[in-house]
């Protein structure tokens, strides 16, 4: 029982940015960025000890600017994107780069603590994900269970597919997708799917959600407009030359384009995850306080919709082995942890263990009876006193996740030991 | 003696005409006959001076005389009296002459008698003596005359006989001229009479030869009669009257029976072909007809459009053939009628008649009537499927008596074959019939009611939609058009209540028209209505429950579908329609739906012999639904606000503004549009309570507001110091506030509902602000923004301090996200308001 308690750790400043650290898989590790205006912004280093229910900070600077994403390499563990804002000449700008833990961060923090936060060491930047020409980055997607080679930016309109060189020292774009439409189109959010081999993406924007087909994205090409503007001259002179312009013409959107949900709220979308084990099922919340999960194969209704939150449902995660069990986090102040049996790739609970378990025949008939399991809402958390922006399973401890409110307030909690022992046994 | 002589005398001259009588009397007296004398007696009893009277005394009357009269009278007296003495001497004298003379002549009499009945006696003696020779003599004669006697009655024996048996060997003949002259009865009559002598004397050869001639007579004859039995062509007596002869002509009265039954079922299928035909050209005639039958019948809406012209189109277009009262008219008449005429026929000959007849020990009552009832039951349910089809053919819900009557007639004329045939299920069968036809009807009056209800949804928000082409008409001319703005919101909500009013009417009459149709069906005139079905499970299973809560249940059902669909797309239901339906739903919470349930259960007397739905439950779903709807409403109008701050904040640059001159127009926007929803609301529901805030609530929300300056200034002279801030900032937080819940329930009242769209949108403001980096002037323009707010939205609100608080935290999140936190002095921004 003491062991559910959820554990509160509070950062000084305004947080958004919340991520596991993905490579690491056997401590139970965070990373928050933090969000200050006036101060040297940090990343905190959140390690819990699962045995003694203690955690452990490192602090890391972060000087370019106020941290509004996180992302982990899914190989190397001391590597890490961040999207910021920097603030300049009374402008505003966003940026995203690739970062590295300097080597020792975890030598000086076990000496202690107070010193760390009082002289903490700074990142080493490895390399920018800027385009002059794209500005504006809303989020930095790794590869999910890649070889932290390849990532993905959304800046603006643009989905900008980077390959990392030289350990990630150099950054180039090799692909680039865009958004063309009526009025000022910003991505707000994205996600990487890791099935299909990883050559799919799922974008949100405004209301939408779109997918795209990573190998279809266009080749970015510097003269590519040029190439346009000359195709269409030359258009009249010659069949061929037309055909190419025509296929020049068709917007990339329409080519990569795999799926499009429009009004998948009816507000914004916030946010989307992927179902870790159903390759065409995807988690959507957003400003209609709604959480959805599409089929992406047929997108005209959602499969199944929660509507549980009393305000603006910001992020939700799919548990990485389990995908019955998501989370949610909403400007409400609550976290919400849902049992979707119905839809995961589970949905009679273990079989295999049903027959293991046989050995009262009563039993059996027991587990038979319960086969189609109810979706359920597990626990709802209240620890915040402020929005939850961020919730994060753990990489290590499937069990366990995180939460991060506005206020600076991450809290630690671990799934209910009944529903563990349920989907367990 | 003189004396005694002379009161004589003077009596007998007192009464000189009457003494014949007095001397009758005195003979009358001598024989003792005096009923006349008692008379006399008692007029004159007491008076001795009465010559006449038993009380005579002769001294007394000599001495009144002489006392009273005079001489001459005396004298008078004595003379009279010499008189009556002397004539009733010779009175005297003269009746003894006359007894002396009878006396004489009755002896005479009695000798001559003596010397008669002596003659007589001699007679008689010779009489008898004769009387015994007669005797005598007739013994003789009898002996003699035994024997030509016995001989006479062997006679006329012998002659009886001869008579028979001539009828025997005419009998071909005659039979044969029966033949011809097609008097079968009389065949048969006679044929009957002999067959058993025939049959007793078939070893004679002669009387074989008769037989046979007979048989192949009657051989004939039956041949004959099958015929004519078979040609059908005669009418229902010659035909019973063949059957019968046939039956005693030892025909198989199965065979017999089914040849009838055949025979009627050739004729009864006629009918049914009959109806049939009268169906059938609906099917395929419906669709070439359609457009020609539409035409006049929408011709006819359009030409009433107060009347409920979208059904009417639907109601007129099957009915254009035949009605169905007629139809059913015709099926009684024809099928029903001539049905119970073979029944009766055949039950005539086969059943009643066979009962008394020898043919009862051969089980022919039982067989026929299993034929009989095959046969029934077999027309019957083609009958009935016709019927059915016919009735199902109905759709149409306008004149609900019609189909009633025509169910009544179908189901009372059936009633004439239940009672013919007793153990019969075709009445049953046609009672289902009528039960079928009445949930259809029910389940049609259902839809009737939804597509009402639903059209009157639309006509509502056409209302909603052109609200001034109404309201401009009554209201002065121009004035709305040119004030616009604002104002047309007011437009728009005056017609409100109206409009609540008039749907709810609408619909309540709706229902009552519904259920006074419905309620013919359990009219006391209506032969099925005392059916246990039509008593119980039809008014409550069918009226209340499938009818009455089933249309309350889609109205919350499809209210709530308002909410669902709307979600999605963005309010495609105009806001106040939301508003009224909510407020709608509330009535029936609260006494509309335990009004037309009461209503039901009055007027059908519904006993809940099967669990209903209790009014409770259909309540809780209305509550359920206004509930739903009224929370849409707060999210539809939150949104719309939201849209606004979200917008204003996410397109402006607050890092490179210029220093605040005016409050944005956008919250004046925001202040107007929730001014003009709190009238809306206020239309449709009450007040509500808020928390009491004393009467210089303007004074204090500046007191308040001052307060969160001070916490923005102390926050931003605090965060240079330490980088601590927002941990105390959390903590200030805490004590304000427990938990809002932004997308929550409201309440059934104005104030919580203008609570949580200003919840709504506010909060809204706070999370745009927290995406937004600011300049001095940007954080400056929002604490302008914000008291501008405050110093309009408090009164909305249930609780002010609401309201402060989410100011407060919009203000203190844009002081954080401010590069350059200087707030503005609070007498400017009070200026700035002031000014508007």
């Amino acid at each position: 029982m003491e062991d559910d308690a959820p554990v509160i750790y509070g950062l000084e400043f305004q947080a958004r940015a919340l991520t596991a650290q993905a490579a690491e898989t056997d401590a139970i590790r965070f990373l928050v960025g933090t969000q200050s205006l006036k101060f040297d912004n940090q990343i905190h280093i959140i390690d819990f000890d699962d045995e003694n229910n203690i955690i452990n900070k490192n602090v890391l600077l972060h000087q370019a600017g106020e941290i509004w994403h996180i992302g982990a390499s899914p190989a190397d563990k001391s590597v890490l994107t961040t999207c910021y804002n920097k603030t300049s000449d009374s402008r505003v700008l966003s940026c995203a780069a690739v970062w590295k833990m300097p080597s020792d961060w975890e030598m000086g923090s076990h000496e202690s603590s107070d010193d760390s936060a009082h002289n903490p060491q700074a990142l080493e930047l490895l390399c920018r994900l800027d385009d002059t020409t794209h500005g504006n980055a809303a989020c930095v997607l790794w590869e999910p269970m890649g070889d932290g080679k390849r990532v993905i930016s959304l800046a603006d309109n643009h989905a900008l597919l980077w390959d990392l060189q030289e350990s990630s020292t150099q950054a180039t774009v090799s692909n680039i997708a865009s958004l063309e439409g009526k009025g000022q189109l910003r991505f707000t959010s994205g996600k990487w799917s890791p099935h299909h081999n990883c050559s799919q993406l799922a974008t949100a924007n405004d209301t939408a959600i779109r997918g795209w087909d990573l190998r279809t994205m266009r080749l970015v090409h510097p003269s590519y407009r040029n190439a346009r503007r000359l195709l269409l001259k030359l258009r009249h002179h010659c069949g061929q030359m037309a055909t190419l312009y025509n296929s020049c013409c068709t917007s990339p959107q329409e080519q990569s384009q795999i799926y499009c949900i429009e009004n998948a709220h009816g507000l914004l979308v916030r946010e989307l995850d992927f179902n870790p084990n159903r390759q065409y099922y995807l988690a959507s919340c957003g400003d209609d306080c709604k959480v959805k999960f599409w089929d992406i194969r047929n997108v005209q209704e959602p499969v199944k919709t929660l509507e549980e939150h009393s305000h603006w449902v910001w992020s939700v995660r799919y548990n990485h082995s389990h995908d019955q069990l998501v989370l949610t986090a909403s400007s409400d102040s609550r976290l919400i942890l849902s049992n979707m049996v119905s839809i995961s790739s589970e949905p009679f609970g273990h079989l295999v263990d049903d027959e293991e378990l046989s050995e009262g025949e009563d039993i059996h008939k027991d587990e038979k009876t319960k086969e189609p399991l109810k979706d359920s809402i597990v626990s709802t958390y209240e620890e915040h006193e402020d929005s939850v922006y961020a919730a994060e399973w753990s990489s290590a401890d499937p069990w366990l996740f995180a939460s991060l409110s506005y206020d600076g307030r991450l809290v630690i909690n671990r799934v209910p030991r009944t529903l563990k022992y349920h989907i367990l046994l | 003696m003189d004396g005694e002589a002379d009161a004589s005398l003077a009596v007998s001259e007192d009464a000189g005409n009457g003494r014949r009588r007095r001397v009758h009397g005195m003979l009358k007296l001598y024989y003792g006959l005096n009923e006349e004398g008692k008379a006399a007696e008692q007029q004159e009893s007491l008076d001795p001076c009465d010559i006449n009277g038993p009380h005579f005394d002769p001294e007394l009357f000599l001495n009144k005389l002489r006392r009273e009269c005079s001489l001459a009278e005396l004298m008078d007296q004595e003379t009279c009296m010499v008189k009556q003495i002397r004539s009733l001497d010779s009175d005297m004298q003269t009746l003894v002459y006359e007894n002396y003379n009878k006396f004489i002549s009755a002896t005479d009499t009695i000798r001559k008698m003596k010397n008669d009945f002596k003659k007589m006696e001699d007679e008689m003696d010779r009489l008898s003596a004769n009387m015994a020779t007669i005797t005598d003599f007739s013994a003789r004669i009898s002996g003699t005359l035994q024997d030509q006697h016995a001989q006479i009655t062997k006679l006329s024996g012998v002659h009886a006989l001869l008579r028979k048996l001539q009828f025997l060997f005419e009998l071909p003949a005659r039979l044969n001229k029966c033949l011809e002259m097609q008097a079968y009865a009389q065949a048969v009559n006679s044929h009957r009479r002999a067959r058993c002598v025939l049959q007793q004397y078939s070893h004679l050869p002669s009387f074989k030869g008769i037989q046979d001639d007979c048989h192949a007579i009657i051989e004939k004859l039956a041949q004959e009669l099958r015929q004519k039995f078979r040609d059908g062509g005669s009418s229902a007596k010659d035909l019973s009257e063949c059957v019968e002869l046939l039956l005693q002509l030892d025909e198989p009265a199965e065979e017999l029976c089914d040849k009838f039954l055949n025979h009627a079922r050739s004729r009864l299928e006629l009918d049914l072909q009959g109806l049939e035909a009268e169906i059938k050209p609906y099917s395929s005639a419906s669709s070439t007809k359609d457009p020609s039958a539409r035409a006049p019948s929408s011709a006819a809406a359009a030409g009433s459009p107060t009347d409920n012209s979208p059904k009417a189109t639907t109601f007129l277009s099957p009915t254009s053939n035949t009605d169905i009262l007629e139809f059913i008219d015709r099926g009684c008449n024809e099928f029903v009628s001539s049905l119970c005429l073979v029944i009766t026929s055949y039950q005539e000959l086969f059943i009643n008649h066979a009962q008394t007849g020898e043919l009862a020990s051969k089980n022919i009552p039982q067989m026929a009537n299993g034929k009989l009832h095959a046969f029934v039951n077999d027309l019957a349910a083609r009958y009935f499927s016709l019927v059915e089809r016919r009735i199902q053919e109905e759709k149409g819900v306008g004149d609900n008596s019609l189909l009633v009557r025509a169910l009544d007639r179908f189901h009372r004329r059936l009633q004439a074959v239940a009672k013919l045939l007793p153990g019969s299920d075709v009445p049953n069968k046609g009672t289902e019939i009528v039960i079928r036809a009445a949930t259809e009807r029910v389940k049609q009056y259902l839809a009737a009611l939804q597509s009402f209800y639903l059209d009157s949804l639309t006509d509502v928000r056409q209302a909603l939609a052109t609200p001034r082409l109404s309201v401009s008409g009554a209201s002065a001319a121009g004035g709305g058009a040119l004030l616009g703005g604002a104002l047309s919101g007011r437009d728009a909500t005056t017609s409100l209540p109206d409009l609540l009013s008039s749907l709810s009417a609408s619909i309540l009459n709706q229902i009552k028209s519904v259920l006074a149709s419905v309620h013919l069906f359990t009219a006391k005139d209506i032969t099925f209505s005392n059916k246990p079905y039509f008593k119980g499970e039809f008014c409550s299973q069918g009226v209340r429950e499938s009818l009455v809560v089933s249309f309350i249940k889609f109205v919350c059902q499809s209210s709530r579908q308002f909410c669902e669909s709307a979600g999605d797309k963005g309010g495609s239901t105009p806001p106040a329609l939301l508003l009224l339906l909510s407020r709608l739903c509330l009535d029936y919470e609260t006494s509309t739906i335990s009004y037309i349930l009461t209503l039901t259960d009055e007027q059908f007397l519904v006993q809940h012999h099967s669990p209903v739905t209790p009014v409770t439950s259909l309540c809780a779903e209305a509550r359920e639904a206004a509930q739903k709807l009224l929370n849409h409403y707060v999210k539809v109008q939150g949104l719309i606000i939201s849209q606004m701050l979200r917008k204003s904040v996410e397109t402006r640059d607050w890092v490179n503004t210029i220093e605040p001159r005016n409050v944005r127009a956008v919250m004046k926007r925001v202040v107007e549009d929730t001014t003009s929803i709190d009238v809306q609301v206020g239309l449709l529901y009450e007040e509500g309570v808020r928390k009491a805030h004393s009467s210089d609530s303007s004074k204090r929300t500046f007191s308040v507001y001052s307060s969160s300056r001070q916490q923005a200034r102390y926050a931003a002279s605090y965060t240079p110091s330490a980088p601590m801030d927002t941990n105390l900032l959390s903590n200030i937080h805490k004590l304000f506030s427990e938990r809002i819940d932004i997308f929550s329930s409201v309440e059934f009242n104005k104030v919580s509902v203008m609570t949580g769209i200003i919840k709504i949108s506010l909060k809204t403001f706070l999370e745009c602000v927290r995406l937004r980096t600011f300049g001095r002037y940007g954080l400056q323009q929002i604490q302008v923004d914000c008291h501008y707010l405050q110093m309009y939205l408090w009164r909305f609100v249930s609780d002010e301090n609401l309201v402060h608080f989410l100011l407060d935290e919009i203000v203190g999140s844009s002081a954080h996200r401010c590069l350059d936190p200087a707030p503005m002095e609070q007498s400017v921004i009070e200026v700035i308001c002031e000014r508007g």
